[in-house]
């Protein structure tokens, strides 16, 4: 018998599903019901004419665990097309974060500071607060929060990773 | 499209006649009665009443099974689609296509806990292929077509179609037919890829010492992809064996079929399982009955695996060469490029190889101690297939020891013939199942194959089969015991037999006769053949209670956790190998 490969590896993947009612459901509950793991995953629509949505849904597990999570999601009948995209080539991943601060004097005048390093947009502001959008990778949002914490962070609303293919090549 | 108004039963039962349905098992409700109604005014489609819709998906289970057709089933909202629930679970893990239509409460009352509503879609989304809710009566067309074409094409399975009541009752114009509706995005791979039919031919002509692994999908892929397969191992000189759900593809009386593998399956198929160099699988899933333990899993053999899931290619056992098709498709491919390719398995080998299990075959291991006091299951289920055997019978199961005793013990020469529930395990499977397949084949000899505590789980479907005259066979083997539970109990948990004998079961004989069917009872060998022929002779539904040995168990057995090497043969070899902690766990 072929050796199981026990490394766990973790994925980005792209499923193009028809818009229609249930079909998140049907996506999730495929993770929950088959003990798979998922870290990341954002819906929306992309298509109005056709119809679909794209899910982007980050997860781990070891290759043959992967391999099945890509044939179970293909599987489903509304699902159109499923890409490993961390396996098909490099890829861009993006995330946004809404980050609110609140406070006076130094710590407020420091946020902003910081803000600016991570080229962080001010979308909302009072005397006592900012609402900051930071974009990037998650691990440079990761590091935006740690720094706003103690500087009276009292809110966090993060997007999920969304990605794409880098290159000329459409999904 | 300027067809006439329907209301949303019209279209219903005019999609249903479109798609060559002539037979539904329902069971009525609130919630469906405009369909009813709609019924009440044709006589084109067959309703059979159930007593319960459990048993509706059962039927039409056995019915889509016996057939090759797509099962229907009725059932109206709330408790009717949630008892319908054990029954799709059922056709989702044996890949039967039915569909189903629920009920449901008007769509303006859909989330207010009205009187019978449930989230039926909710709740089947996870046991069913795929699901509707219809919201539109201008959609209702479509999706009743979509959801016949989702259940047969590539690996079948059960589809609800949820329909709120004021859908049913809105008119429309738009009726289309089934060949203006094309699925936007489901197109299962029929055809596999010429490479690797091509890698196949090269892996399987070096193989000396091969074996076909067939199983449900075979059957699946029509009775074609039967004949193929008995062609292509009789073109190879290759030994097949075959899982629970497979049974029948190659008959059983073929020099090169081993019999059923697995948990209870033969010594020499499992062993040649373990021993094989090529693993040829058609259509079967490496399910954990079938593979026991699996480091030691047919460890030294190259394996193909042909699946129309795609999803079944390394999920449980890693192989060497997938193949995505069909398996008529590819039987047929794979065939003619061996005969194309002027190849020949090595006959050397090929005869070593062959003498190997026939030397394994001569231990006979279904060989059990007979008596002349009291029938032993296996000599019921014997000489009823002595008895039936030039009848063309249809055989049914409910689960449990009697099931393996029916799949080791009958011999079946056609696909189709050999209805259980295998990857469910549901008890109250067989009656019901047995219902549909009579209702298909009115002619024929129908068969269902019981426990007496299996029996009890839809008993209630005697009523069904007294209501329409279907003649069905009930051969329970009686031991008065939950016999697979108390035989586990026996070897895993210190004969303490927790909960599994059953204290008051009914009379039999009596019970059939308040449900208008015949019973007949043997308790002594002797009189087991006269009273089976009564019972194939009797135009009638019969109730045949056949009192066996309580204490027989069902051997050979793999006991969980263990490899296919370590068989148990016989009671004589269970003290010699216990069983191991962590195979205590597994089920």
């Amino acid at each position: 018998m072929v050796p199981r490969d026990q490394t766990i590896e973790r994925r980005t993947m792209a499923v193009l599903v028809d818009n229609e009612p249930g079909v998140l459901a049907r996506v999730i509950g495929l993770f929950s019901g088959r003990g798979y793991n998922i870290e990341s995953l954002t819906v929306s629509e992309v298509d109005p004419v056709q119809g679909l949505s794209r899910i982007t849904v980050i997860t781990s597990g070891t290759p043959q665990i992967l391999e099945q999570i890509k044939a179970q999601l293909d599987r489903l009948v509304p699902v159109h097309r499923v890409s490993d995209l961390t396996r098909e080539g490099p890829c861009v991943e993006r995330e946004l974060v809404l980050v609110k601060v609140s406070g006076r004097g130094n710590k407020r005048v420091e946020s902003l500071r910081i803000a600016d390093i991570f080229r962080a947009r001010v979308v909302d502001s009072s005397q006592q607060h900012f609402v900051f959008e930071v974009t990037g990778s998650s691990e440079k949002l990761d590091v935006f929060i740690d720094m706003m914490r103690p500087l009276g962070l009292v809110d966090v609303s993060r997007t999920g990773v969304v990605a794409i293919a880098r290159g000329p090549k459409g999904f | 499209m300027a067809s006439p108004q329907m209301n949303g039963s019209e279209i219903v039962l005019k999609a249903l006649r479109d798609q060559g349905v002539d037979v539904i098992f329902g069971y009525p409700g609130g919630a469906v009665l405009p369909i009813y109604d709609a019924l009440h005014e044709q006589n084109a489609l067959r309703h059979i009443l159930v007593r319960h819709e459990q048993a509706a998906v059962h039927s039409a289970e056995g019915y889509a099974r016996s057939t090759g057709k797509v099962g229907v089933v009725l059932v109206t909202s709330g408790p009717g689609a949630t008892n319908a629930v054990t029954g799709l679970t059922d056709a989702l893990m044996d890949s039967v296509p039915v569909v189903c239509l629920t009920g449901q409460v008007p769509t303006h009352l859909i989330g207010n806990d009205a009187f019978q509503e449930a989230d039926t879609t909710g709740i089947t989304r996870p046991c069913t292929k795929h699901n509707y809710l219809v919201k539109d009566v201008d959609d209702l067309a479509r999706v009743i077509h979509e959801a016949f074409y989702v259940a047969r094409s590539g690996r079948p399975g059960p589809v609800v179609i949820d329909l709120p009541k004021d859908v049913q009752q809105a008119k429309s114009d738009s009726y289309i037919g089934p060949e203006d509706v094309k699925h936007q995005s489901y197109r299962p791979q029929v055809k596999a890829e010429s490479q690797a039919i091509s890698a196949a031919v090269q892996m399987i002509a070096k193989a000396k010492r091969p074996l076909f692994y067939t199983g449900g999908g075979v059957i699946n892929a029509g009775d074609k992809a039967s004949v193929l397969l008995s062609r292509f191992a009789r073109a190879l000189g290759a030994p097949v064996t075959s899982t629970l759900m497979g049974l029948g593809s190659m008959p059983a009386s073929d020099p090169l079929f081993l019999g059923m593998l697995g948990m209870h399956g033969t010594y020499e198929a499992n062993l040649a399982m373990y021993n094989c160099d090529v693993m040829i699988n058609v259509g079967a899933r490496f399910d954990d009955r079938v593979t026991g333990r699996l480091d030691e899993f047919s460890p030294r053999s190259q394996k193909i695996h042909i699946d129309i899931d795609p999803s079944s290619i390394n999920k449980n056992v890693v192989v060497d060469l997938p193949i995505i098709g069909d398996v008529a498709h590819v039987l047929d491919d794979l065939l003619k490029a061996w005969k194309r390719s002027g190849n020949k398995l090595n006959q050397k080998a090929l005869k070593a190889w062959w003498a190997q299990i026939e030397e394994w075959r001569g231990r006979d291991c279904l060989k059990f101690a007979n008596s002349k006091s009291i029938i032993k299951p296996q000599h019921a289920i014997q000489r009823l297939y002595e008895l039936t055997k030039d009848r063309d019978a249809y055989i049914t199961t409910e689960v449990g020891q009697h099931q393996m005793w029916a799949a080791q013990f009958y011999k079946f020469e056609k696909p189709r013939h050999w209805m259980t529930s295998g990857g469910l395990g549901t008890m109250g499977y067989g009656l019901p199942a047995a219902a549909g397949v009579q209702v298909a084949h009115p002619e024929a000899l129908v068969i269902d194959i019981a426990g007496e505590a299996s029996i009890l789980m839809n008993i209630q479907e005697l009523s069904t089969v007294a209501q329409y005259d279907l003649p069905v066979k009930v051969f329970i083997i009686n031991n008065q015991w939950m016999g697979m539970v108390r035989q586990w109990q026996e070897l895993l948990h210190g004969s303490r037999y927790s909960q599994s004998y059953t204290a008051s079961l009914p009379d039999f004989v009596k019970l059939a006769e308040a449900f208008g069917a015949v019973g007949l009872r043997a308790s002594k060998p002797g009189e087991l053949d006269d009273k089976i022929m009564e019972m194939i002779e009797s135009p009638r539904p019969v109730v045949f209670d056949c009192m066996v040995d309580q204490t027989e168990n069902c051997f050979p057995m793999i006991p969980s956790g263990a490899a296919h090497y370590e068989m148990l043969l016989g009671p004589e070899d269970k003290a010699s190998k216990p069983i191991s902690e962590e195979g205590m766990v597994l089920v």
